[in-house]
């Protein structure tokens, strides 16, 4: 039967397979999605000591189900004086993107759509387009909190990009490749190895700056809801609001699979390395699997629905202080701190390099 | 035709047609996105020439940053399109002429006299292997190192320019410190009194 497949498998033609594999990385991910919404009301729920969701299926499991189905049969309202054209195109300018990406993530060492060289770079330049299907939408709404909404977040995404950027400049300097893959492969050795014990500050700016770039609270002005209604997406009705949503969880997943990839060494095992294990029953612990790299993943996404069930909203001068004043100079100084460990050749370069 | 050529003249068609609307178009907000496509076109026929790095750079520095930016000057500027398409007819003649100029100079200098495939080789597929960014770096890095901090030196000083330009202090203006709102403790803020019921 596994041999019929297979053969089946390379017979298709390449766009074909291309295609399937596609498939097969966007379905899994647009349920994560759905399950991401129902894992935000309930994790929220539960720290404000309510039940949340629990009436549609069995402990309301159904619940991101049902609300997909009704958004979908939601009739999708424009605005007199829109852009028609931009203003449908903005949902699909803010999704595709945050799709695109997930082709270079390597979800094991096999296990990946495209091995590109500067897969790192590709990520950055596509999580940097994302921002034009928010400021679209505030325009083409022709609504004036649509339009502060979008004005302000461009411009907390234009500011904290920058400092993702340094923060990535410095993982790429541990590892000396702008690869995925290789990024992973350089942390192999134990726990100690993982980037994010020399590069503490820059895991910080980079974990937090991502919590900004999706705009979730506590950097959620862009759509402040006490003063701008909902912000960019305040026009937008059923199945075209539901896109922007979908986009902006689908980013939180890329941003949280990017955190454990880049540094807490990936698909890797925690308990590499920890000689006790072998021979024991629980030596399967210490193989790498794509089951290590989800539960980062998922560890990552709870703190960014924990983040916004503790923090209040930042104000806005505020936002743009911490960006500007306090981030970028973090990651400047850190990357001349780096650069010293890189000569005196400590931490991950003491072997080898 | 092969496969790589049909994507080639896709990309440059929709290039040239993009590139012609950012002009052409009556809307300038439309403009800057149909000059955001003709940026995206841009990249893809340069990872056609296998120059990745520069294609992703590209989308990164010019859609991701500097479009942002003059988009957000765009919406925020009321451009009044009437008054910008005034003496059309009377600047038609020059515009032909500088433009006639223009295309009869780039031609002379980047004709196929001089980058046809007589003078250049066309180049072979590298392998799948190959790293377009380590090649580049550690060109930059060495041969063209004067070069490329010249080039940062000179973005230093007109970032500073522009600041210093911009910048004035004006005494009206109220500023926070944030550095002192956080500092602050209650009792600064808080007095309790004790008075009797009345």
């Amino acid at each position: 039967m596994l041999e019929m497949m297979l053969s089946v498998w390379d017979w298709m033609p390449e766009a074909l397979q291309v295609l399937i594999k596609i498939v097969a990385i966007v379905a899994p991910l647009m349920l994560a999605v759905a399950y991401t919404t129902y894992a935000e009301r309930k994790v929220i729920s539960y720290m404000q000591v309510r039940i949340g969701p629990n009436r549609v299926g069995p402990r309301g499991w159904l619940q991101p189900i049902a609300d997909a189905v009704k958004l979908m049969f939601k009739e999708i309202v424009i605005p007199t004086n829109a852009n028609r054209f931009l203003f449908l195109m903005a949902p699909i300018l803010s999704i595709g993107p945050s799709l695109a990406a997930w082709a270079v993530i390597p979800f094991n060492d096999v296990l990946l759509l495209s091995s590109l060289d500067a897969s790192l770079l590709y990520i950055l330049a596509l999580t940097s387009v994302g921002v034009y299907g928010v400021i679209i939408a505030g325009w083409a709404s022709n609504s004036k909190y649509a339009m502060m909404g979008a004005l302000r977040s461009a411009a907390q995404i234009v500011a904290y990009e920058i400092a993702m950027g340094f923060a990535l400049v410095g993982v790429l300097m541990a590892a000396g490749s702008l690869n995925l893959n290789d990024i992973v492969l350089g942390q192999q050795g134990s726990m100690a190895s993982w980037y994010v014990w020399p590069l503490l500050p820059l895991f910080f700016v980079y974990f937090i700056s991502g919590v900004a770039e999706t705009n979730r609270a506590p950097f959620d002005v862009a759509e402040g809801e006490s003063e701008i209604v909902a912000g960019f997406h305040v026009e937008y009705s059923g199945m075209a609001f539901a896109v922007f949503f979908l986009a902006e969880y689908a980013n939180i997943i890329l941003i949280a699979a990017l955190t454990a990839i880049l540094f807490f060494g990936g698909w890797l095992s925690p308990f590499e390395g920890v000689t006790a294990l072998t021979g024991t029953s629980f030596a399967f612990l210490m193989e790498l699997s794509i089951a290590w790299f989800l539960l980062k993943t998922s560890f990552f996404i709870f703190v960014f629905l924990w983040l916004r069930a503790t923090f209040p909203r930042y104000r806005y001068d505020q936002i743009m202080r911490l960006g500007w004043k306090v981030f970028i100079p973090v990651t400047i100084v850190w990357l001349f701190v780096e650069s010293i460990m890189f000569l005196m050749k400590v931490g991950p370069w003491s072997v080898g390099a | 035709m092969s496969f790589q050529e049909v994507v080639f003249y896709l990309f440059s068609l929709t290039l040239l047609l993009s590139a012609g609307a950012v002009v052409l178009a009556r809307n300038t907000v439309h403009s800057a996105l149909f000059l955001v496509l003709t940026f995206f076109t841009t990249s893809a026929i340069w990872l056609l020439l296998e120059a990745e790095f520069l294609a992703i750079t590209l989308i990164l520095v010019y859609v991701g940053a500097v479009m942002v930016l003059f988009l957000f000057v765009i919406m925020m500027l009321d451009v009044d399109l009437a008054k910008l398409k005034e003496g059309f007819i009377q600047y038609l003649p020059i515009g032909v002429l500088v433009v006639l100029v223009m295309s009869a100079e780039m031609i002379m200098v980047v004709g196929s006299s001089k980058f046809g495939t007589d003078a250049y080789p066309i180049p072979v597929p590298k392998a799948a292997d190959y790293s377009n960014t380590k090649d580049l770096g550690s060109v930059l890095y060495t041969e063209y190192v004067l070069q490329f901090e010249l080039a940062a030196v000179i973005l230093l000083v007109a970032i500073i320019a522009a600041i210093a330009l911009t910048m004035r202090r004006r005494p009206n203006t109220k500023y926070q410190s944030p550095a002192k709102q956080v500092m602050v403790k209650k009792a600064d803020r808080l007095r309790i009194v004790k008075m009797d019921s009345e």
